[in-house]
């Protein structure tokens, strides 16, 4: 019996590679197979522009970033252990940072000796109308300082000037005004965070501008 | 034989079939400004760590950290002199530099990022590299 195994095993072992390399062999490429119809452009792909991770909060070596050779890799802690029971979202880190700050299911420090020193919060909303259809701009400085210090953002990302701070989406997707935290470590601008800021609807008898030439020549 | 076989065939497809893309945590830092060149890995700094015990404020305004994945010019120099990660990596806040695996626990080659950043989301891209780039 054991030498029946051992031959078994030996077998196993020296016909695997041949095996594997044939199915290798066997498998033709995608495009090949689509030929067999006729070709097919793989620009028809469906959802080809759209990268969707499934995997949410993997532990270090897992995430592919982290290198899992580094034995220093497996002593890091897995996100998902730290964020159990705090407040979820659909983006970013899926946690809910203000909320979770505002129910005080988190303590973060404001000074790093000090746990005792209080932050300096200032509960002041800021609507800035919006040019487009939709909602208008409320920003609120109280989450912001919670988080923040005053230095942080102004005088050189907001100057402190009435209309000095022009601002719109593109800027702002790359990295600019809000975009320096949004869309970097704060939450992320997605179709799902739009009206987290675009939060005041606009007044009932409100309505769009219109384009000139479509006022020139209405489409009969 | 036939299940070895089929268990060896099934680890191979998988291995190359699965995807290689990074799942790293949104906001993950990296920075390799100069680790890749001195043959240590980079630097993966993680940004859910830090703040669920310090606020925004302790480094980007106490610790003068700009707002920027790698334009600290963060060296093991600066460091050990008690700036940026050194104000608190000293063995007196947190664990202190001697534990390089740590911090430079990055694969090789990775290059600065912030990692999940809208401008890496976007479909397009929206930036060339500049040819005459000065290091």
């Amino acid at each position: 019996m054991k030498i029946k195994q051992f031959f078994l095993g030996v077998v196993a072992l020296s016909v695997l590679p041949v095996v594997a390399i044939q199915v290798e062999a066997a498998q033709p490429p995608l495009k090949e197979v689509k030929a067999a119809k006729g070709h097919v452009s793989t620009a028809n792909t469906f959802n080809r522009l759209l990268e969707k991770s499934k995997a949410r909060n993997l532990p270090p070596a897992e995430d592919g970033i982290h290198d899992p050779d580094n034995d220093n890799t497996h002593v890091l802690q897995p996100p998902k252990i730290a964020y159990d029971g705090l407040p979820t979202t659909p983006f970013g880190n899926y946690v809910d940072w203000v909320k979770a700050l505002d129910t005080d299911l988190l303590q973060p420090r404001y000074d790093r000796f000090d746990a005792t020193i209080e932050p300096l919060i200032m509960d002041l909303d800021i609507v800035r109308e919006v040019k487009s259809t939709v909602p208008d701009v409320v920003f609120p400085h109280k989450p912001h300082t919670q988080w923040l210090h005053c230095s942080n953002c102004h005088p050189k990302i907001f100057i402190p000037q009435r209309k000095a701070n022009v601002m719109n989406m593109s800027g702002i997707l790359l990295g600019q005004q809000c975009g320096v935290c949004h869309g970097k470590v704060a939450f992320p601008v997605t179709t799902q965070s739009c009206t987290k800021c675009h939060s005041k609807p606009k007044p009932a008898d409100w309505k769009p501008p219109q384009s000139e030439t479509s006022l020139k020549e209405p489409w009969r | 034989m036939y299940k070895s076989a089929l268990i060896g065939l099934l680890s191979m497809l998988a291995v190359m079939v699965l995807p290689q893309a990074a799942h790293a945590e949104y906001a993950d830092v990296v920075m390799n400004n100069y680790s890749d060149a001195a043959g240590m890995r980079p630097v993966v700094f993680p940004h859910w760590y830090h703040r669920i015990r310090f606020r925004c404020k302790v480094c980007h305004a106490d610790l003068g950290f700009k707002f920027k994945a790698g334009g600290n010019k963060i060296t093991m120099a600066k460091i050990i002199d008690g700036q940026f990660c050194g104000a608190c990596h000293n063995g007196e806040i947190s664990w202190s530099v001697e534990n390089c695996g740590m911090c430079h626990s990055g694969i090789a080659g990775t290059p600065t990022q912030i990692h999940g950043s809208t401008v890496q989301r976007l479909v397009a891209p929206t930036y060339k590299k500049l040819g005459n780039n000065k290091k």
